[in-house]
């Protein structure tokens, strides 16, 4: 049986591919895609708050290379964060409670963004709030901010007005937070959407019912490691998120649910380490990846993954990357 | 700046049976650390263990760096199984280092901690009264170089196999003592397990500037800088994992330390 996806994939034919810019689009095939109005000169991007605000891996690589930017979670006032120890390995992966410690939106805008302006790479700013009105506050301020390509909305998080119920696991919550959120801003609006829910389907449905303009997947997966000696969790917070090669698996499942569920572009991530990994999710139906714990174990590893999607093409015989983004066979 | 670079593996020596000594040869240029500066490496080609651990620099000497480790779970006994002639991938060198000592100075090395303050006693040579603890006499690792290098040596073991039996803080504390002037005006350098550290805090804190005559301006008591430990991610301040807790709020351990002012931290 072959795969039921929505018709309306557009966005990948109405606008011409873009020149290749700088050394990351060399060797032939064209890699640049587009996520609602923002163009990728390569689908490849750094995960949430596995990048800081880009500083740090700025002396690594060349930040021109990426196909995007995304910084870590903002709220609108800062945040300290969870005690420690905030992480903690697992088999092929790690659990994080940072807390979502960060500088405010405030202090990003002044003291990060003109750094991250410097480079030739949209910039996509991930934020989250524990209440609705500080998503619409977060949203306008970066919105009308010199340098901010998109935003990204997180709703991993829990809701305070609501019982502390997770935004982004209850349909209903989800709907009020990205429905306001639309409404303030122009911006590529892009949901985060949890894997801690029954139908990930479903909820990307409500995303894009709400306005959204693309989705990406997965967040963290909660998790919970035990000290046996001590009969405690590691973690100060008791759980945290699990990330790395251990959820690659069911992260491409949850993109190939939601691509058979929704028309907007999809934002792929989950345990990617190198480019084939990578090409799994675009297989599956990702317009784009992001690439997060990898970032740890390798400081190169997106440039690496955008070399090897370059050779990968040049060895199917293929021109464009467009043309692998939901290829997926299934059946006979 | 830190490079991210390939080494070869030199050697992999066993010196006992717990610590090991690792050389490697870098594969392209390096940038020389300093004393107190940390490298992460990568344990093995595998996702499990799958991220990097942190390592202080012991020794850097004719383009070779120098790592002694303790082998204490899975990526500790993961590097222990590399060989000469591995390849393995390295970042560094990273966070911060030890300030420069003006003259004399006392080193505090709780165990493994030896690893990371050998490159500042090999700088300023028999300028530190060393105070160098650990389980018993087969853990004080490195001890006759340590012994070389110091003005004076005052060993500590849990269980008197080595030394005086007790805590290095209390041996610290009779070193201290008010009589004896001239000894605690002197910076103090330590690096070792979190008990420990948070002990040294609470000497130190009896010392405090007002009772200092020679205390040539400094502030708060006691000099003291401490190396700390926390479990790391990513090692260059990208993560926020390796977090502690000072009076200005969390700061990252991989980059605004390892190495910290002993007032600035709150202890848990
Ligand atoms: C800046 C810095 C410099 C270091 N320098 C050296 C060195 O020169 N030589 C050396 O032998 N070790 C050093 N360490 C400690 C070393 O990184 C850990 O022993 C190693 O990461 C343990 O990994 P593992 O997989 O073998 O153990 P795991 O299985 O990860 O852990 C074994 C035990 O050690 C604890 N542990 C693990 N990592 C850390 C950590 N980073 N801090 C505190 N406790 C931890 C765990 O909670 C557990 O109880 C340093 C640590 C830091 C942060
Ligand atoms: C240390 C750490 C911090 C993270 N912080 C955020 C965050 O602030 N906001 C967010 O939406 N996702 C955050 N994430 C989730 C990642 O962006 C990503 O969705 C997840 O880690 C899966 O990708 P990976 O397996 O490639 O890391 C974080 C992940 C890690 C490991
Ligand atoms: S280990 Fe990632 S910030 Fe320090």
């Amino acid at each position: 049986m072959g795969i039921e996806k929505p018709e309306d994939r557009s966005q990948k034919s109405v606008t011409p591919p873009n020149p290749p810019l700088g050394k990351g689009g060399h060797g032939g095939g064209n890699l640049s895609v587009n996520i609602a109005s923002l163009k990728l000169k390569n689908p490849v991007m750094t995960a949430s708050g596995t990048f800081g605000y880009g500083e740090e891996y700025s002396e690594f690589f060349d930040l021109n290379r990426l196909g995007a930017v995304v910084v870590k979670g903002l709220s609108i006032t800062p945040r300290q964060g969870n005690p420690t120890p905030r992480i903690v390995e697992t088999p092929a992966g790690m659990l994080n409670a940072i807390g979502l410690q960060n500088i405010g939106v405030r202090a990003f805008i002044k003291e990060k963004l003109p750094f991250l302006r410097q480079f030739r790479t949209p910039v996509i700013v991930n934020f989250f709030g524990d209440r609705i009105d500080e998503y619409i506050q977060a949203a306008e301020e970066l919105s009308n901010a010199d340098g901010v390509h998109a935003i990204e909305m997180n709703i991993s998080c829990p809701n305070k007005q609501a019982g502390w119920i997770v935004f982004g696991t209850d349909p209903k919550i989800m709907e009020q937070v990205v429905t306001a959120v639309r409404k303030t801003t122009n911006l590529p609006l892009i949901v985060k959407l949890s894997p801690n829910v029954t139908d990930i389907g479903l909820m990307a449905k409500v995303a894009e019912n709400s306005g959204a303009d693309a989705v990406s997947l997965i967040n963290t997966i909660t998790g919970m490691v035990v000290d046996v000696k001590r009969r405690r969790p590691v973690l100060a917070n008791n759980t945290g998120g699990l990330s790395g090669p251990a959820v690659r698996p069911i992260a491409v499942r949850m993109v190939w649910e939601v691509y058979k569920a929704v028309k907007i572009p999809i934002i792929g991530m989950g345990g990617i380490m190198n480019a084939s990994d990578a090409l799994e999710f675009l297989i599956a139906g990702a317009r784009a990846v992001a690439v997060g714990t990898a970032n740890f174990v390798n400081p190169t590893a997106t440039i690496e993954i955008i070399e090897g999607m370059e050779r990968f093409l040049k060895e199917e015989g293929l021109s464009d990357i467009n043309e692998i983004i939901g290829s997926l066979k299934i059946g006979s | 700046m830190p490079k991210n670079f390939k080494a070869n593996i030199t050697e992999n020596i066993l010196l006992n049976e717990h610590f090991r000594l690792l050389n490697l040869s870098p594969l392209s240029d390096i940038i020389v650390p300093e004393p107190g500066q940390f490298y992460m490496l990568r344990t093995g080609d595998t996702y499990d263990p799958l991220l990097k651990r942190p390592f202080s620099i012991f020794r850097h000497e004719d383009n070779t760096l120098k790592f002694l480790y303790r082998i204490r779970g899975k990526g500790t006994l993961s590097l222990s199984n590399l060989k000469s002639g591995d390849i393995i991938d390295v970042i560094g060198p990273l966070g911060n280092s030890y300030s420069a000592p003006e003259g004399d100075f006392i080193a505090i090395a709780g165990g493994i901690g030896i690893a990371s303050l050998l490159p500042l006693l090999r700088r300023f040579k028999k300028r530190a009264y060393l105070f160098y603890g650990a389980r018993n006499k087969d853990e004080l690792i490195m001890l006759n170089e340590a012994r070389s290098l110091s003005k004076e040596i005052f060993i500590t073991t849990d269980d008197g196999s080595e030394g005086e039996k007790g805590l290095i803080t209390d041996s610290l504390s009779d070193f201290l003592n008010p009589s004896r002037i001239t000894h605690y005006a002197l910076p103090i350098y330590a690096c070792g397990p979190t008990p420990m550290l948070k002990e040294l805090s609470k000497v130190v804190a009896e010392y405090p500037s007002s009772l200092l005559p020679l205390n040539k301006g400094r502030m708060g008591g006691v000099k003291c800088y401490v190396s700390l430990e926390e479990h790391m991610a990513c090692g260059v301040g990208a993560c926020l994992g390796c977090v502690v807790k000072t009076v200005s709020g969390y700061k990252r351990v991989c980059k605004e330390g390892p190495v910290f002012d002993i007032e600035e931290i709150v202890w848990e």
